[in-house]
């Protein structure tokens, strides 16, 4: 096996070559000078900003901001639930035995193996009718109205979310010698005061590796999102979507940009974070 | 009554086993360990020491009967209550602290004044001769200083008794030996009472005070080395421990503490019974090889001719394999200590061995 | 009652999994039990459910309707499977190569090169779509470079009408689920024995039969794992068919949100997530019973 072919590593170039040129592309177009964006008409020269002109014009763009800010509120909350219950449930799994263990562990693939949409269906079906059920009994009108918005968009990330953090931190558990938690309550550590200082230290890195999957996932989803969302609750990916069928400026490539740079700082950061546990 | 260090009560533990049945562990056992004491409990496998080690500490509470620890009943409290600490087979130095703080941190559980901990913790590990390795991490040190950390970790609390599950298991032989002679060392200088588990009969009678030898959930035999090696109760606990030839017969007679074996060849054994035996009781005659005589020895009961199968040269004796009539066999061990040693007698040879009467045991089970 | 917890082990395991359990009966299990509810349902004018048992929403997914046999639903759920048969089969092509690329390299080079593989996943996936419209239209990015290349030889040049098209949805899916075909296969890959090629040599297998005898097959948990992972997402998608299809191409994804957004027929878009979700569930099911449920797919 150590003969390269030259075939080989040309069409290892190749698909590699297709994977980046739409990204090449994407922030090529964000310097142009045409606002139509349909040619690429030499890089853009104008105001203050100069040749960063699209991206200064994001800045005072008041519907990127407040999806960016919806983006980040749901994606924090929603990774801080979604760890928290299920390193709790990973535990669960990994170390006892309990009544219908198997049928949750069935539960938990679920979201993995349907397609979103039938998910986002799934929700978008449910809260209809409870919120039309509730509305009516309750007699809520007007503002006061139960509707889709950031509270179904989070507890929906929440929902896809947590599979992944059971899987991930289920595998950290795997490897645990439990004689150091018996090591510990051997000393005097109750059970709370070992899970505080010896678990969870030791799982640490297995945990952070989930949350950040699920904050990735959340900043990601388009599906879910779009089925669970609701006035006021617009997320980047939902207003890009909608962007696409107007009038698309340099400017959803300016913010393509600061969004493909934002998530390779943050992968960046999780490996420093990896190398220093390690 | 006077108080024991430790006494298990009519302890028995069920486990569901894998395919859901019970299975009984530990079966009705009595055992009571002094103060002061180094007991051990010794067996192969599965013979519920470590089942009942962890029932002292605590991880696992007893299905019948009852853990006293300096007179008080233990029932259900959990292990951080007990006044009793443990040192791990793998030895469970928490990797993410440094040494230092794997040792204080039992007593920061007992919620000791900091400047009192960083002195007691210089002392423990004085005290296991790894002074100033408090700013080490655990995967720094080799399984032996691991060792020595654990135990120094255990014994900071000055806990009433210190429970220590086969933690030379991991260590190569000439560490083990010297680690044996630390514990003893230590226990003697710290005064309280060891309990050990382990499955390797040499260790258990070198470092004990007294041995429990267990098989099958059941302790067989409890007694000081001497006694166990000397008079063992039982098959098991001769064939466990040490080498020992067995032949088996029937009862024909007994006169006091001696009884005369018929063995199916016709041969007549007379060995030293523990108890009053019914003629015709079907029993083993236990000997021990170093017992056993090349050559006829006046005064001997027992005489045998027989041929030698097998020689083996073990440096310090040779090792007679000898076939007597009715296809019984027996070792004779004999010491090398002339210089140059050659063997007594060559194989296939014809040769007499004798033994006293009060070399022989007879067992039923 | 702590003393109860602390000894029942049960109990301790239940409490621990009972925020996870009850957030996914919520969210997951009620909801699609609610789905295959309302799929029995029927509509008010107003686009709201009625719970009243009715198979015609069934029905006419099957072909019929008030009026008469109008296989439509029959040709995009057929469209969609083509689709992501397609997809699957194109990607597979370009990714075995890479994988196997990957797979042979300088272990120091293979987390940088499998690294570069994943960063394109990271990005959002409307954003890479979007970015498939700039290349593909026809005053795109394609077009262009292909009209400067035909100036340049002198021939006379029609820009190609790439988008809004079947085609470019295909490159489109291709495209977003590529690494999810790369990396199951390298890993497969990877944990072929080095031995087995040198003992295929001894026994006189060249490269190519080696290839064909030792090294595919094995790789075989790889490719269906990828499948897996790509044939889901593709037969429910209806953004990419959105965006880069047009108005044109409509997929069973792209049904499902018409009838809910558009058409106000829950209980018709029910039906059809149904549909949607029995099928793949019922792929799954038979490709892992067939093939293992192997680490294949926790590494994609």
């Amino acid at each position: 096996m150590n003969r390269r072919s030259p075939w080989l590593t040309l069409s290892a170039l190749a698909v590699y070559f297709f994977l980046y040129a739409p990204i090449v592309v994407l922030v090529l177009f964000s310097f142009n000078s045409s606002r139509t964006n349909i040619v690429f008409e030499g890089v853009v020269n104008r105001g203050a900003c100069g040749p960063f002109y699209w991206f200064c014009q994001l800045a005072g763009n008041n519907d990127v901001l407040e999806a960016t800010r919806n983006t980040l509120i749901i994606a924090l909350i929603s990774t801080l639930v979604s760890t928290l219950i299920g390193t709790l449930a990973a535990i669960a799994l990994q170390r006892y035995a309990f009544p219908f263990k198997r049928t949750s562990e069935a539960m938990l693939y679920v979201p993995i193996v349907i397609p979103e949409i039938v998910m986002g269906i799934g929700i978008l079906v449910f809260f209809s009718a409870i919120f039309r059920w509730l509305n009516a009994n309750l007699g809520l009108q007007g503002d006061a109205r139960l509707a889709m918005g950031l509270t179904t968009v989070i507890v929906s990330h929440i929902a896809f979310s947590v599979p992944f953090v059971i899987m991930i931190v289920r595998a950290r558990l795997h490897g645990f010698d439990k004689s150091l938690e018996e090591a510990a309550m051997d000393l005097g550590a109750n059970e709370l005061v070992t899970f505080r200082r010896v678990t969870l230290p030791l799982i640490a890195p297995g945990v952070l590796s989930g949350a950040l999957l699920a904050f990735t996932l959340s900043l990601d989803d388009f599906i879910i999102t779009f089925f669970t969302t609701g006035p006021g609750a617009t997320t980047l990916p939902i207003y890009v979507y909608g962007l696409l069928r107007r009038v698309i400026t340099p400017e959803v490539n300016a913010l393509s940009t600061i969004w493909i740079l934002a998530v390779l700082l943050l992968v960046f950061i999780s490996r420093q974070m990896e190398r220093r546990s390690a | 009554m006077a108080d024991y260090a430790v006494e298990l009560r009519n302890v028995s533990k069920r486990f569901p086993g894998p395919s859901g049945e019970l299975v009984t562990a530990v079966k009705q056992v009595n055992m009571q360990i002094g103060d002061g004491e180094f007991f051990s409990m010794l067996g192969p496998s599965g013979c519920g020491k470590t089942t009942s080690l962890r029932m002292i500490a605590g991880f696992e509470h007893p299905t019948e009967g009852e853990v006293y620890i300096h007179g008080r009943a233990m029932g259900t409290t959990p292990s951080f209550q007990r006044p009793v600490n443990t040192v791990f087979q793998s030895y469970a130095l928490f990797p993410h602290m440094t040494i230092g703080e794997n040792v204080a941190f039992g007593l920061q559980m007992d919620r000791v004044p900091k400047a009192d901990i960083a002195q007691r913790v210089k002392d423990a590990l004085s005290m296991v001769r790894l002074p100033g390795y408090e700013n080490r991490k655990p995967k720094q040190l080799s399984g032996g200083q691991q060792q020595r950390v654990a135990l120094a970790r255990a014994l900071v609390k000055r806990p009433e008794v210190l429970l220590l599950d086969e933690p030379l298991g991991a260590l190569d032989l000439k560490l083990r030996k010297e680690m044996q002679m630390e514990l003893k060392r230590l226990q003697r200088e710290v005064g309280i009472t060891f309990i050990y588990v382990t499955h390797d009969q040499e260790e258990a009678l070198t470092m004990s005070d007294r041995i429990a030898v267990m098989s099958h959930g059941v302790t067989l035999q409890v007694g000081n080395a001497n006694e166990i090696y000397e008079r063992p109760n039982c098959k098991f606990v001769a064939d466990f421990i040490g080498e020992t030839s067995f032949l088996a017969g029937k009862v024909q007679s007994q006169h006091g503490e001696f009884c005369t074996v018929d063995l199916p060849s016709g041969l007549q054994v007379i060995a030293e019974a523990q108890r009053t035996l019914a003629t015709g009781t079907a029993v083993s005659v236990a000997v021990r090889p170093e017992k056993m005589q090349l050559g006829a020895q006046n005064g001997d009961e027992n005489q045998f001719t027989g041929r030698v199968s097998n020689v083996v040269y073990i440096g310090t004796d040779t090792q007679y394999t000898v076939q007597l009539p009715g296809e019984q066999r027996v070792r004779v061990r004999a010491q090398n200590s002339a210089p140059g040693s050659r063997p007594l007698v060559d194989e296939g040879a014809e040769v007499t061995i004798s033994f006293p009467a009060q070399a022989a045991r007879v067992l039923t089970e | 009652m702590l003393q109860k917890l602390r000894q029942d082990a049960r109990l301790q395991g239940l409490l621990l999994i009972s925020p996870t359990l009850l957030w996914m009966m919520v969210l997951l299990i009620i909801p699609l039990l609610l789905t295959v509810v309302t799929s029995f349902g029927q509509r008010d004018t107003d686009g709201n459910v009625i719970y009243r048992f009715t198979l015609e929403n069934y029905t006419r997914l099957i072909g019929f309707t008030a009026e008469g046999f109008d296989p439509l639903y029959f040709t995009i759920l057929w469209r969609s499977l083509a689709l992501a048969l397609q997809t699957t089969v194109v990607s597979i092509l370009l990714a075995y190569p890479l994988a196997f690329y990957i797979a042979r390299a300088v272990p120091k080079r293979r987390n940088t090169l499998l690294f570069l593989v994943l960063v394109p996943l990271w990005t959002n996936f409307v954003i890479r779509i979007y970015a498939w419209i700039m290349i593909l239209r026809t005053q795109g990015v394609l077009n262009s470079i292909l009209g400067w290349g035909a100036g340049l030889v002198g021939l006379p040049f029609t820009p190609l009408d790439m988008y809004p098209s079947q085609g470019a949805v295909l490159i489109g899916m291709v495209y977003e689920f590529l690494p999810f075909m790369i990396l199951p296969i390298y890993t497969s890959l990877e944990k072929i024995d080095g031995s087995l090629f040198e003992a295929a040599a001894d026994l006189g297998a060249n490269a190519l039969r080696t290839f064909l005898r030792v090294t595919l097959p094995l790789s075989m948990p790889g490719v269906v794992a990828g499948t897996i992972l790509t044939f889901i997402p593709v037969v429910g998608t209806f953004v990419v068919s959105d965006i880069l299809g047009g108005r044109q191409v409509i997929l069973v994804g792209n049904l499902i949100q018409r009838q809910f957004l558009e058409a106000r027929n829950p209980p018709f878009g029910s039906a059809v997530s149904i549909l949607l979700m029995v099928m793949t569930l019922f792929f799954t099911l038979y490709y892992t019973r067939r093939f293992g449920f192997g680490e294949e797919i926790t590494a994609g």
